[in-house]
């Protein structure tokens, strides 16, 4: 019997030295056979085992991670939730996402310390303003809460800004969805990962899928280096190595890999509240609630898998922070790494069949795949366990990019998802 | 920050080039397919590993040439022109 | 006080003549030039300097360098706040004033020790546990206000930053003596070298003692050419050989806008890494207590500062190099009462004269609250010996030494674990990166110095490097702490990571490193786990029974020590940070009354508005004039391209929507421009100069783009076509003059009868002169008006804006700015690349599906427009909209939809504007079905608001366009 956590619980464990918890997650040994494998142990696979066996009782499930769980993405990203999008299908999709999010903690048993502290999008110009609008007006027609910001507001929401006459990066205003914040990443792969582990799904550390089993054309299991393994269906969710995986199961996707940069400070007493976006400088951030500055960048632009980034990126973005901050200037960088993000023509994501029949795919997120783990994982099981494309994943197929239904959104707002 | 031997002037700093994506596309007829026409617009390798792709110069003197790059080391094995077949 | 200042020759880095004062916490304290904030204020006998970041415990000084987790304090002076600041690595100067962090309302009372009594409740990871019901948010404030360390200001930095690129052969990272053998080696083999060394001098911890050998080698260094840069810390490795590095700028904490730090972008051929070691804590009871610090560390304050930071010591050992520091501290008259060695005496190579030594010994308790009071011993193994009480003032910790790899390990290096002296080091080289001295496992002098010159000089000559005679550090223990014994022991500092909660992450499975820094947080403070690191993942090991390479280590990324922002943005500030472009006569608009804004990265008039106007009534008054005589604009930023080669026509074909090849010598059309998908990114005129040469005017924003996209697919794809792109933005000026007098100005001040209306038609090119002044005058308008768009030399556009303002003012004529202009072009419908239109917009929805039925030629994004999502007949359309009440103007960006939200929308409003010469809103729109949908009401909905509006025919004004010819 797992542990339920609760303030109760770690009172027993003080007056016990902690002696009574059990692993979040056990170790486990793959299995000869599984219903479904689920190939990737970050956030999106391990919400996948998840609702497979929440939403859809098969527990029969084995989650392969090649590293450790929440190592790519998951654990390497600057942990923004929103659902600030234009189109209604985006709109659907990621609202769903957060609504998953406002009721995982108490769902998960695990804190995932979602924070919803709103989100502050800075407007630079008259041309801003209107994109805003628009953007604005176009979330409340999908229900979601908007409201634009004078710069008055915007100055008293995000205290240290260059509001200056002289500021090369003058902020007229902006847009605000308030129930948009950040989690902590980590919390969320663990758990759900001690969730899905609790209703039986085996998570597997340290091995790595090196092919598909093929029958007929199907995928029956795969190839790794603990050994072959049989399944009933695969799903992938490795972002990042998407195409790699692809290529082993003998398809290819309109993925390219990019680094894609994060940063931290050093902890700071509190100093910002929500978190800032300005589309016209490329920079983000927040802080964390351990008081790190926590800033986000642009992609490297040009195609990588190494988690490191670009010198030469970091300076832009700082500069950009800088910009909008002149204060930050004696502030430190503490830490900086790269993920390796899928980026497709509209970056928006795909989540469904695969031209291979038994294998199905989530990938394509970009740059925001952490705010869209519940409803990946969510929808992607749907896949798995009807072998269908749940409603919400439909405008999300590969098909798209045959008859040109993209779902564009960075094209329409001129901002980068 | 990646040094990148431009065909013209020699080595010089990554700010200074774009990117071009993957070298060696080709472009079928308007009368392709759908399908044939998504796979030249939006379908990659995206290799782990070498990658054939074109850079330009921006910053620079403006010409575009082909590079084969390591997309995991970053290490740059060949630089050769636009109009040449990839080496062997 | 148990702190003195001890006699020379100890002290080699202070200036005894030079006594300085600063501030602690408001306490006026001195020290002396060459003093650290650190070394100052151990020899005034501060031993609590701060509070350990969870629990608030009493925390001081633990080291005397970059790794120093707990010596964290804010530097203020002036309006400067500087957070967060190692007190280790900062020179004290006049009216410096430091201040604890993460305390309230004091360093001796802080409030936040409350949380120390609730420590059983907060093991590693409390908070994913809790603080869940009934919801985060309730606790989440608390949290935040409890967390993070230093206070920053909200004040803009008044100091500089600035940058430098330089290219060496070789660059040598650390000071020390194995980065003076090898620099020297490689200087006097030829080749440019260059050597960083953090510190004020180079010499590391010999120098320091002042032995001879290493002034001599200094010396030698200068004479050999090496370049020493001091105080110039490199804290990254990047790709092909790139090492960043900051230089701290002596003094530069005085004075308005100083340059405060520099940073370096070094291209090495080879870099040669020789960091030294840090050095591993003991993890024993109390081990965070003021008053416990590393050996070396108080080593380097008695050399280097003359500072004895107590006078009865004992030491924790698990290594060698712990003797010979006793007897160093003996000979300045420190007494050691025992050297408490965690090995068993088999494995302790060397011993300290007239010190006690205790073998499978260790500390089994700390005495003293906020201060070390004395110590208790413990028996390691073996029989079992009586715990003695011993009164010492100060308890140095000596684990062993952990290499400093980061670099190694940022360049792509592997690392292996050496058992005997337990600690990772260099497996073998890293591309383009060597290791020597200690941080590539040498530790033996002798053998560090001929290992470092040998590779200095391999590489200067191009041989093959020699592999790195690992050794000489003896042997050590994994494991620094002695299982079993009772109490709060800690492995990160600063974080307050306790060896319980690294049980706690090894009983709930958070096994793999990277979880266990994640989730216990060690390594992720300031420090960046320099001391805590190999600690936590050899007890991870010992409790999972695994080898330390086996729990592996974290990859090492940039920076090696936290990074002021400043110094990485350099001189990428405020006007400086992407640079706008300004107008060729900016002074002569500024004269004129422009107020400027900035569109794109152009700074433009947005209007000219007269005293007491708003911007809104001056763009008025400015479009009206427009209509109703003549007004002038400056264009200049318009863009501008020429196109040559005998396939220009047939490029210019692939490229626009519109059909150039047939355009006569003169004559000029309107085009759009596609990307591969299909997507409308660009909109303008062509005009053929002659019969192998075009203008092109692009969008002002686009030119850059468009530019490069001609060149991308002449150079990537159209590899047969003879054509030559050139932008010439920066070269013309761009005039225009438009209303229904344009002529008449123009003839006024003398305009060739060429020029005329009669001469000229709408829609075509002269070229011509004006005095001597040569002119491209184009005949298209973007206000509906009678326009020329005159395009001269940029020199010329002062004198002939002068002239043009002459003669437009007898006329009644004005100036006009952006505003007008985005009124002008929306009255009579015509759209803004990016504003009516956005990235996912094809030619189509903008009225030009007939025009690509009619044309023959294949151009680019053509096929895409065949796809089933072009044909969409659902798709957004182009219209106009009017306001049902004729009055109420229809915001921007308002969306269209019959229902009130939430509903499905059919649109949104792209261009909206009070016309001055209608006296009515007029706006366009992009709607579903627009094109079949006139004379249909829609609802316009913004921000909770609905206005009825009508989808109206464009333009609003001269349908036939007769205005155009005046």
């Amino acid at each position: 019997m797992r542990n339920h956590y609760s303030a109760w619980s770690l009172l027993r464990g003080a007056l016990t030295g902690h002696r009574h918890w059990s692993p979040a997650w056990p170790e486990a040994k793959p299995k000869p056979a599984y219903d479904v494998i689920v190939v990737g142990g970050g956030g999106h696979g391990l919400a996948t085992a998840y609702y497979l066996a929440k939403n859809h009782r098969i527990t029969n499930v084995a989650v392969l991670e090649r590293g450790w769980i929440g190592g790519g993405n998951t654990g390497r990203n600057t942990t923004i939730v929103r659902s600030n999008y234009l189109y209604p299908e985006s709109s659907r999709l990621y609202d769903f996402s957060l609504k998953l999010y406002e009721g995982l903690s108490a769902e998960l048993n695990f804190n995932i310390m979602l924070s919803q502290r709103g989100l502050v999008l800075l407007a630079h110009s008259r041309h801003d303003l209107d994109a805003m609008s628009r953007w604005a007006n176009a979330m409340r027609m999908n229900g979601i809460d908007a409201d634009l910001l004078s710069r008055e507001e915007v100055a008293s929401l995000v205290p240290g800004l260059d509001m200056s006459p002289g500021a090369r990066v003058p902020v007229l205003g902006g847009f605000t969805q308030r129930r948009a914040g950040t989690a902590r990443h980590d919390a969320v792969a663990w758990g759900y990962a001690r969730a899905a582990s609790q209703l039986g799904v085996d998570i597997i550390q340290n091995c790595e899928v090196t092919g598909f089993t093929q029958q007929a054309g199907h995928v029956v299991g795969v190839e790794t280096n603990l050994g072959s393994i049989r399944a009933g269906r695969v799903g992938i969710a490795a972002a990042g190595h998407s195409s790699v995986l692809a290529g082993l199961a003998g398809f290819r996707l309109p993925v390219t890999s990019y680094g894609l940069q994060a940063l931290v400070s050093e902890p700071l007493k509190p100093l910002l509240d929500t978190v800032v976006l300005s589309p016209g400088t490329g920079a983000y951030l927040s802080q964390s609630d351990k008081g790190e500055l926590v800033i986000g960048a642009m992609l490297d632009l040009f195609p990588s898998y190494a988690q490191r980034g670009s010198f030469a990126i970091t300076q832009s973005i700082l500069a950009g922070v800088l910009a909008l901050f002149p204060a930050y200037a004696r502030l430190k960088m503490l830490r900086q790494w790269a993920g390796i993000v899928d980026v497709v023509h509209d970056s928006s994501p795909i989540i469904g069949r695969t031209p291979v029949p038994g294998l199905y795919i989530n990938c394509g997120w970009g740059t925001g795949g952490f705010k869209g783990i519940p409803v990946g994982g969510w929808t992607l099981a749907h896949a798995l366990a009807t072998g269908e494309n749940h409603p919400l994943a439909e405008p999300f197929q590969l098909e798209r990019f045959q008859t040109g239904r993209l779902v564009d959104e960075a094209a329409a707002s001129g901002i980068a998802h | 920050m990646m040094r990148i031997p431009c065909i013209v002037c020699g080595l010089r700093d990554e700010n200074e080039f774009t990117c071009g994506g993957t070298s060696h596309l080709v472009r079928p007829a308007i009368d392709a397919s759908d399908r044939d026409w998504a796979e030249y617009l939006f379908f990659r390798d995206n290799p782990k590993g070498l990658h054939h792709e074109r850079w330009r110069h921006t910053q620079g003197c403006g010409q575009w040439f082909n590079l084969v790059r390591h997309t995991l080391t970053h290490e740059i094995l060949t630089v050769y022109a636009m109009t040449e077949s990839p080496p062997r | 006080m148990s702190a003195w200042r001890l006699a020379e020759p100890f002290g080699t880095l202070i200036d005894r003549s030079q006594p300085i004062s600063f501030l602690f916490n408001g306490r006026s304290l001195t020290g002396l030039g060459g003093d650290t904030l650190a070394s100052a204020l151990l020899v005034n006998g501060v031993r609590l300097v701060g509070r350990s970041f969870k629990l608030h415990r009493p925390r001081g000084i633990f080291s005397c360098g970059i790794e120093e987790p707990t010596g964290i304090v804010d530097l203020l002076d002036g309006v400067r706040r500087t957070p967060n600041v190692r007190s280790t690595v900062v020179e004290i100067s006049p009216g410096l004033a430091a201040e604890s962090v993460n305390c309230w309302p004091s360093v001796r009372f802080d409030l936040g020790a409350l949380n120390g009594w609730f420590a059983p409740l907060l093991p590693a990871g409390f908070y994913y546990k809790t603080f869940k019901w009934p919801n985060w948010h309730l606790f989440e404030p608390t949290v935040r206000r409890m967390a993070g360390l230093g206070r920053a200001s909200l004040t803009t930095d008044q100091d500089r930053y600035e940058e430098v690129s330089t290219q060496v052969d070789l660059l040598v990272v650390g000071g020390g003596i194995a980065g003076l053998a090898a620099a020297i080696a490689s200087a006097e083999a030829g080749a440019r070298t260059t050597l960083l060394c953090a510190g004020a001098a180079p010499g590391g911890g010999l120098g320091a003692q002042g032995d001879p050998a290493v002034a001599e080698m200094i010396a030698k260094a200068g004479r050999a050419g090496v370049t020493v840069m001091p105080r110039t810390l490199a804290f990254g490795v990047y790709d092909h050989n790139l090492v960043c590095a900051s230089e701290q700028l002596a003094g530069a904490t005085r004075g308005p806008g100083v340059l405060r730090e520099r940073l370096w972008k070094i291209r090495a051929r080879s870099i040669i890494a020789a960091q030294g070691a840090f050095e591993r804590p003991m993890i024993f009871p109390g081990n965070d207590r003021p008053g416990v610090m590393l050996s070396g560390a108080v080593q380097r304050y008695a050399d280097a500062y003359g500072v004895a930071c107590g006078r009865r010591i004992v030491i924790a050992a698990n290594c060698d190099s712990a003797y010979r520091v006793a007897q160093r501290l003996r000979t300045a008259g420190i007494e050691v009462l025992a050297v408490l060695d965690r090995r068993p005496a088999s494995h302790i190579g060397t011993h300290a004269e007239g010190v006690r030594t205790l073998a499978s010994s260790g500390i089994g308790k700390v005495l003293g609250a906020s201060s070390v009071k004395g110590c208790l011993t413990v028996a390691a193994e073996g029989p079992s010996v009586r715990s003695e009480r011993l009164d010492c003032d100060l308890i140095l910790s000596a684990g062993g030494h952990a290499p400093a790899v980061h670099l190694h390990s940022q360049a792509g290096g592997k690392l292996r674990w050496e058992a005997e002296a337990s600690m990772f080091v260099p497996d073998g080289p890293a591309p383009g990166l060597y290791s020597v001295g200690a941080c590539a496992g040498v530790f033996s002098r002798q053998a560090a110095l001929e290992h470092a010159a040998d590779v200095g000089r391999s590489l200067a000559l191009g041989f093959t490097v020699p592999p790195a005679p690992v050794g000489g550090a003896g042997r050590s223990l994994a494991s620094t702490r002695i299982a079993g014994v009772r109490g709060k022991a800690f492995i990160d500092l600063q974080n307050d990571v306790a060896a319980t909660d690294i049980g706690l992450a090894a009983l709930e499975n958070y096994r793999s490193i990277e979880h266990l820094k994640r989730y216990t947080t060690t390594g992720m403070a300031t420090d960046q786990g320099k001391t805590s690191n190999v600690n936590a993942l050899v007890l991870m090991g010992e409790l999972t029974q695994r080898e330390p390479a086996q729990v592996g280590t974290t990859k090492f990324r940039p920076p090696f020590a936290p990074m002021t922002l400043g110094t990485l943005v350099g001189r990428r500030v405020g006007s400086l940070y992407r640079p706008l472009k300004h107008l060729p006569a900016v002074q002569w608009h500024a004269a004129h009354g422009a107020l400027f804004e900035h569109f794109g990265n152009w700074s433009r008039p947005a209007a000219y508005p007269l005293a007491g106007e708003s911007l809104n009534e001056a763009a008025q008054r400015e479009a009206r004039c427009v209509r109703q005589s003549v007004g002038l604009f400056d264009g200049s930023p318009l863009g501008k391209l020429e196109i040559w080669g005998p396939d220009a026509a047939q490029f210019l074909d692939l490229m626009y929507v519109g059909t150039m090849s047939t355009l006569r010598v003169g004559q000029a059309r309107y085009g759009l421009v596609l990307n591969a998908n299909g997507v409308v990114v660009d909109d303008g005129i062509v005009a053929r100069l002659g019969e192998g040469h075009f203008w092109v005017n692009t969008t002002s924003a686009g030119v850059e783009r468009t530019a490069a996209a001609f060149e991308e697919w002449l150079q990537c794809e159209f590899t047969n076509l003879k054509v030559f792109v050139t932008a010439v933005t920066a070269r013309f000026a761009n005039l225009t003059v438009s209303g229904p007098r344009a002529w008449e100005a123009l003839a006024a001040i003398g305009f060739d009868a060429a020029f005329s209306p009669q001469n000229m038609t709408h829609m075509s090119l002269r070229e011509g002169a004006f005095g001597a002044i040569p002119l491209r005058v184009l005949r298209a308008s973007f206000t509906g008006e009678l326009s020329y768009e005159i395009n001269l030399p940029v020199d010329e556009s002062g004198g002939l804006l002068e002239m043009l303002m002459a003669a437009i003012a007898p006329l009644g004529g004005c100036l006009y700015g952006i505003e007008a202009l985005e009124i002008l072009r929306t009255e009579k419908g015509y759209i803004h690349v990016g504003t009516d239109t956005d990235g996912t917009t094809l030619p189509g929805d903008i009225g030009f599906g007939r025009a690509i039925d009619g044309k023959r030629a294949n151009f680019v994004g053509r096929r895409s427009l065949l796809r089933p999502a072009a044909r969409d007949p659902q798709r957004l359309q182009l219209v106009a909209l009017s306001p049902a009440d004729g009055r109420t103007l229809l915001p921007c960006g308002a969306q269209i939809a019959a229902l009130n939200p939430p509903t499905a929308t059919e649109g949104h409003v792209t261009s909206s504007y009070w016309s001055p010469s209608l006296d009515a809103p007029v706006a366009l729109a992009m709607l579903a079905r627009g094109g079949e949908r006139q004379g249909e009401h829609v609802g316009v909905h913004h921000l909770g608001r609905r206005i009825d509006a009508v989808v109206v025919k464009a333009p609003f004004i001269d349908p036939q366009g007769e205005r155009l010819n005046g």
